[in-house]
């Protein structure tokens, strides 16, 4: 399989993540850019990073209803990620 | 003029007008509007005012793919959907959705489908007001009960 190569340094990628509603307050950050080595490829690798930041990103990123969108479309957090994805973190949506 | 199917805004919307010009542009012989407005209760106190969260890029294309969805499952004619993000007082208009068909079956059933799917997965978060406190608005296993009795035969969302 072809990689994506596009704004690629050294095995490493870059994201976009995006926090929205009490993830948002929860973390104090509406939106971060965050660069990855290669070994961190999952949705799932990425929340246990971002955990590292501390008590309330590790608690927030484990919240039972959370919801994780690459792309803006709703994934499962086995999702791969690759260089330039959008990433996004909220609760249940109350629209409507 | 060739209206965009869907419109995510953070200005105030008249369903009136909206409605209005949908039926002048898509003289159909069934047409339904739904109309959603900010309550002014909830289950403990007065609402004042609703901050309404948005994650404007995803809901663009979510209720894109809705409207999409919806117009194949039951042969529309045109969709419309608008709705509301920011800072709303009592009262006010969210969303607006309209449907068009030959039949009002269609018509009713397609317009109830995409209230339903919005309600639970359009990127949209409520933050009720009552003039002490904010809070954030729980999702509902009602409103989960009623998308899901649309998946049984649901073929695209």
């Amino acid at each position: 399989m072809k990689k994506e190569v596009v704004g690629r340094v050294n095995g490493t990628m870059t994201v976009t993540v995006k926090f929205f509603s009490l993830i948002r307050e929860a973390v104090g950050e509406e939106q971060t850019t965050i660069t990855l080595s290669d070994e961190l490829r999952t949705v799932a690798q990425l929340k246990t990073h971002l955990g590292q930041r501390g008590e309330q990103w590790r608690e927030a990123l484990s919240h039972p209803n959370l919801i994780q969108a690459v792309n803006q479309r709703v994934v499962f957090e086995d999702q791969l990620l690759k260089n330039t994805d959008e990433v996004a973190f909220f609760p249940p949506m109350t629209g409507g | 003029m060739v209206n965009l199917p869907v419109v995510v805004t953070a200005n105030a919307i008249d369903p009136g007008a909206l409605a209005t010009e949908f039926f002048r542009s898509h003289p159909d012989a069934a047409v339904a509007t739904f109309t959603g407005f900010v309550r002014d209760f909830n289950e403990t106190s007065r609402v004042q005012a609703l901050f309404l969260e948005c994650y404007v890029e995803m809901a663009g294309k979510v209720l894109t793919s809705l409207g999409e969805g919806a117009a194949s499952r039951f042969e529309l004619k045109a969709w419309h959907i608008v709705h509301r993000f920011g800072t709303l007082t009592a009262k006010e208009p969210i969303v607006f959705v309209a449907t068009s068909a030959d039949h009002r079956a269609e018509a009713f059933s397609a317009c109830e489908f995409i209230m339903d799917a919005l309600k639970t997965d359009a990127p949209f978060w409520k933050q009720e007001h009552d003039g002490a406190k904010a809070t954030w608005v729980s999702a509902k296993l009602a409103d989960e009960n009623r998308r899901n009795r649309w998946v049984e035969e649901d073929k695209t969302p």
